[in-house]
This record gives C-alpha cells, sequence and structure tokens, in this order.
C-alpha cells in the first residue's frame, strides 16, 4: 500500500476512534442512552453480518473476473449510442475508489473518447452490483429494481445532456481537456 | 473470458481483504454513530424533520450526501438506518445516490484528471438528477402498487 492509500485506511480508524469518545462522552452524560445506543447497534450489525459476507465474496468475484485494464478496453472502441451502453455496463461493473479511475479516464479522453461516455460511465457508477444484497436486504427487491433502473436511465440522460452541451461549446474553456477528446462524429 | 491465474486470485484476495479492513472501521463507526443518533431523536422527531415535503428532504439529503465521503457500502448502511428510524424513503434514495454521483470532496482530483468545466458541469447535472432519481423512485414504487420499505 502506498503512503495515501495508507493514510485513507488509516481515516476509518480514526472517525471509529472519534465515534467512540463521542460514546464515551454520551456515557458519562446519559449512560442509558449510550447502552440503547450501543445495543441498536450490536443488533443491526448482527442483522447485516451474513449480507456483509456475500458483499465482500462479490467483490471478490468481481475482482477475479474484471480488471479495470478490460473494462477500459471495452470502453475503447464503440461510439455513439452503442459506446454509451458499453459505458454504462463498464460502469456498473467498476469497482474500487474512484480515485482509481480518473487517470483511465483521462487516458481514454487524450485517446478521444467522448464527454458524454466518461459522464455516463462516472454515473453508471452509482449502481453497486455486489452491494445489491445489502440494499435488497435493507430496502428490498422492488425497490432496489426500481433504484437500478432510475439510475441506468439518469446515467444514460446524463450522456445525452452532456453530450449536448460539449456540442453547444460548454467545455470550450476546459483548458486540460484533450483537444482530441471533443465532439468526435 | 480466459480462467485467471493463481496469482491473480491471491492478488484479488489481497485486495478484497485490504478493502474489508478499510471498510471495517468505517462500517462499524457508522453503525454507532447512526444507533446514537437514532438514539437521540425518536422516530416521530426524524419525521418531523424529513417527510413534509418530498423536494425538501430530497434536497437536504443529496446536499449532505453529496459532501461525504467514504465507501457507498457505508451509505447503505446509514440509508437503512435512518429508513428504520423514520426518515422519509425520499430523503434516504437522495443520501444513498449522491453518496456515489456527486463528489465535492473528490472534486479537485475529478477536475485536474477530466477539466474544471467537465466536473463542475457533471456533478452539477448529478446533483440535479439525485433529486430527480430519489422522487422518480418512490413515486414509481407508488405507482405500481409496492408497499414502501
Amino acid at each position: 500500500m502506498n503512503r495515501s492509500g495508507a493514510r485513507a485506511g488509516q481515516g476509518g480508524w480514526w472517525f471509529l476512534a472519534a465515534v467512540a469518545a463521542l460514546y464515551a462522552a454520551a456515557a458519562a452524560l446519559a449512560p442509558g442512552l449510550a447502552l440503547r445506543a450501543l445495543e441498536h447497534a450490536s443488533q443491526a450489525l448482527g442483522r447485516m453480518l451474513p449480507v456483509l459476507a456475500l458483499v465482500f465474496a462479490l467483490l471478490f468475484a468481481f475482482d477475479v473476473a474484471l480488471t479495470p485494464q478490460r473494462i477500459m478496453q471495452t470502453l475503447d472502441r464503440p461510439r455513439g449510442a452503442r459506446g454509451w451502453m458499453v459505458a454504462l455496463a463498464a460502469g456498473i461493473l467498476s469497482a474500487g475508489p474512484i480515485y482509481a479511475w480518473y487517470p483511465l479516464l483521462a487516458e481514454l479522453r487524450a485517446k478521444g473518447m467522448r464527454v458524454s461516455t466518461a459522464a455516463v460511465f462516472l454515473y453508471a457508477r452509482a449502481i453497486k452490483l455486489p452491494l445489491l444484497p445489502l440494499l435488497v436486504a435493507y430496502f428490498g427487491i422492488a425497490y432496489s429494481v426500481v433504484l437500478s433502473i432510475c439510475l441506468a436511465a439518469f446515467a444514460l440522460l446524463s450522456g445525452m445532456l452532456m453530450d449536448r452541451l460539449d456540442r453547444a461549446g460548454a467545455f470550450a474553456a476546459d483548458s486540460s481537456l484533450p483537444k482530441q477528446g471533443r465532439s468526435k462524429p | 473470458m480466459t480462467t485467471p491465474s493463481p496469482s491473480n486470485i491471491h492478488a484479488s484476495l489481497k485486495k478484497t481483504a485490504r478493502t474489508f479492513l478499510q471498510a471495517l472501521p468505517v462500517i462499524v463507526g457508522m453503525l454507532l454513530l447512526t444507533s446514537l443518533a437514532l438514539s437521540l431523536f425518536s422516530p416521530e422527531q426524524a419525521a418531523r424533520y424529513f417527510g413534509r415535503n418530498d423536494w425538501v428532504d430530497a434536497l437536504l439529503a443529496t446536499a449532505v450526501g453529496s459532501i461525504a465521503a467514504g465507501p457507498p457500502l457505508a451509505s447503505y448502511l446509514l440509508g437503512g438506518e435512518l429508513r428504520a428510524g423514520g426518515v422519509s424513503l425520499v430523503a434516504v434514495t437522495a443520501l444513498v445516490v449522491s453518496w456515489v454521483t456527486v463528489g465535492v470532496v473528490q472534486l479537485p482530483a475529478e477536475a485536474l484528471f477530466l477539466g474544471r468545466r467537465f466536473a463542475l458541469v457533471r456533478n452539477l447535472v448529478s446533483f440535479v438528477f439525485t433529486l430527480l432519481v430519489a422522487l422518480l423512485t418512490v413515486q414509481t414504487l407508488h405507482w405500481i402498487g409496492v408497499a414502501l420499505p
């Protein structure tokens, strides 16, 4: 793990330490409240443990099956509506922190990938297949399906909107965007 | 599709274990924090703040989700517990969606790699879309006659 990765990893433990300090303060001021909250948290964790185990098993399976390079290869080729559909699928299947994807997307932009394709990919990342069991456990199947369909539709809409804006020159002043990446037919 | 090599499987196993170790304190911390908040505020109080106006609920939750940083898994746990605590489904949906689609904290990095205007416009579009997704999702559940979770 690099230094920034190590720092990011420690951030979670600092967060937990801060929450523990909050609990210590709550226990001193209102012991009953702190105990009730602790009971609620342990019940929620116990309820969610099997689902979390499934989530991490799926994360592992996705990581084995889909490398970022493999996903980026699929994004490299098609354009137009088909390109958006591929970006949608790639965004849904992509995993890991968003920071890891920015350089890869920038590389593809430099090779000519359109603004709209990048927008569809980034929005589609809201659909997290490995986390679906958790979503279903909390909100039910109907909600999970409806939300996923809405997210997919709006990912495509964001692509259309960004494409319109790109064609209207909204990103012309964006000096950091590579020229060959804009408005390819 | 090619069969993954043992070294690839080993690397994925290590990566997943590292992800788990990084997510663990956030998961536990988020559950503890939400439980404390839910014990402090009754469902009636939560419903008083969220649940009177869908647009206001969605706007507030989207604003919170946009500045939140952390694994999406944490947003699902937070959203699920808040919903159980009486917070409206529109607000919870907006929180979960904006957590992943809008990134105020990631904005500088996105601007650096993909362009400042692109990053600003994309996040602005995602902010507005979050409100629409939240309202449309809940409205669709009403339309198809599904009991709200």
